[in-house]
């Protein structure tokens, strides 16, 4: 399913976006990771809730918690 | 399994077929930069939160805590004439917290965990090959709390594309913790020592390693999206020993939990550029363990820039978790079940987060850096058991000259 999930958005993007189009991609609400003010959310909800990672944090251990 | 062979066979070669390119011989020479300061961060917040399911009290019980974060981290990098670029970056935290639960360890008097200092520094390097698009790193870790230290390493590796519209990473991590067994009382069998030994029998340790796979693809000029699977695997002691337990019969016992625990979360972010003022950053999650418990997470944020310099941006998360099936309120466990818990925490639940960030984009100049942004970020959370907490998050970015 991963896979097929994968292959599914290579298809869409098939098209390169260059260089000079890149001034929405490069804006900083853009970015893909998380921000650094949003850690310290994760870092109680890792407490308060059972789920953890796939977000860029961490999947557990390190904390003393889930 | 011939389907699964196919689907990898074609993902493989959309892959390739990516990065596809006419070879040709690259003279590019790079610039020349000697190790200059990159980028800093500094975030300060404060948390607080109130409930009445407190698991150290067996699932009744003031859940009252509030805890104020510190984090500073730097980054310095340097780069030759052939496109290597070198980054070294060290963070600091510094979480200081009172609690109103963990107080009751002990009924009578305060216990060492009614407040304590969590510190935690780290360390991480990374190398850039500007010609190839590989990134390779590691970082390492370390973790000290009044009831555990924690000590950890990773390594993580990325490729992009050519054109810079795919970027594929692994990233690996392992953890391992020194947990101190403090019993609450009641339950304990040493209470003799003073207040930080009293209750306290022996240690135990844990391993957590866990493996993340992402693919990052630029889709259109405004579009871009990850997809991250991750896979997690933690092993020793994972129920925390001062939790107590009041079984169907009313005896007190404490929290009992597997040894092991293999997770599997599943996450996908989408960012769009909407128009050139609102963005629209989305991110979904799916998790499920060998405990029985899954959740789905929905986040969404619409950052809408008021100016250059001001950008406002409310968002909200929903939550809906199935709780494991360990899990049991107060006085209602079978005194027989071998695995068992009252921590509302691994509870069935839904909870909300609603807020909205402030940033303001300074862009002074100084002679040495740059102070870039100030940014604040307000929100509360709600669960449906009745938790709710609000969190106020402030940072300050700096960046390199």
């Amino acid at each position: 399913m991963i896979f097929s999930i994968m292959t599914i958005i290579n298809l869409i993007a098939c098209k390169s976006v260059g260089p000079s189009d890149r001034q929405y991609l490069s804006d900083s609400e853009m970015q893909l990771a998380i921000k650094k003010c949003e850690k310290m959310e994760l870092n109680f909800m890792l407490y308060r809730e059972g789920s953890s990672g796939a977000n860029g944090g961490k999947s557990g251990g390190g904390c003393g918690c889930n | 399994m011939v389907k699964i062979n196919l689907f990898s066979l074609f993902f493989l070669f959309m892959i390739f077929n990516s990065y596809a390119q006419i070879i040709k011989l690259d003279t590019v020479m790079y610039e020349k930069k000697k190790l200059t300061f990159e980028e800093a961060n500094l975030v300060n917040s404060y948390y607080s939160q109130n409930g009445i399911h407190s698991a150290v009290t067996g699932g009744i019980g003031s859940e009252k805590l509030t805890d104020v974060s510190n984090t500073f981290d730097i980054k310095f990098s340097k780069q030759n004439q052939f496109g290597i670029k070198k980054t070294y970056g060290a963070e600091i935290g510094v979480d200081y917290y009172s609690s109103a639960s963990s107080d009751k360890i002990d009924y009578k008097v305060s216990s060492a965990s009614s407040s304590d200092v969590r510190f935690y520094p780290s360390l991480n390097y990374s190398r850039e090959n500007l010609k190839s698009g590989v990134t390779t790193g590691g970082q390492v870790s370390f973790s000290s709390e009044w009831d555990y230290k924690s000590f950890g390493g990773g390594l993580h590796f990325n490729k992009s594309s050519k054109d810079k519209n795919t970027d594929i990473g692994f990233r690996a991590n392992a953890f391992y913790d020194i947990y101190t067994l403090v019993i609450a009382e009641g339950l304990r069998k040493n209470s003799s020592g003073g207040r930080r030994e009293k209750g306290v029998e022996g240690t135990s340790p844990r391993t957590s390693l866990d493996a993340s796979l992402s693919l990052s693809r630029v889709m259109t000029p405004r579009l871009q999206m990850s997809l991250i699977l991750d896979i997690a695997y933690q092993q020793g002691l994972l129920s925390t020993p001062f939790h107590r337990l009041y079984t169907s019969d009313g005896a007190l016992t404490k929290e009992i939990l597997p040894s092991s625990r293999f997770k599997l979360p599943i996450g996908l972010r989408v960012n769009w550029m909407v128009s050139d003022n609102i963005t629209l950053r989305s991110f979904y999650r799916y998790f499920k363990d060998d405990w029985g418990l899954s959740s789905h997470t929905m986040q969404m944020e619409v950052p809408i820039r008021l100016s250059t310099y001001f950008v406002i941006g409310p968002f909200a998360r929903y939550y809906k978790q199935s709780g494991n099936k360990y899990f049991g309120a107060y006085q209602t466990i079978d005194p027989t079940t071998e695995f068992k818990t009252s921590d509302y925490d691994l509870s069935d639940f839904t909870s909300t987060h609603t807020g909205v960030s402030l940033k303001y984009n300074l862009f002074k100049a100084y002679k040495y850096f740059n102070l870039n942004a100030l940014e604040c970020r307000a929100g509360y959370y709600n669960r449906s058991d009745g938790l709710h907490a609000g969190i106020v998050t402030v940072s300050l970015q700096f960046r390199g000259n």
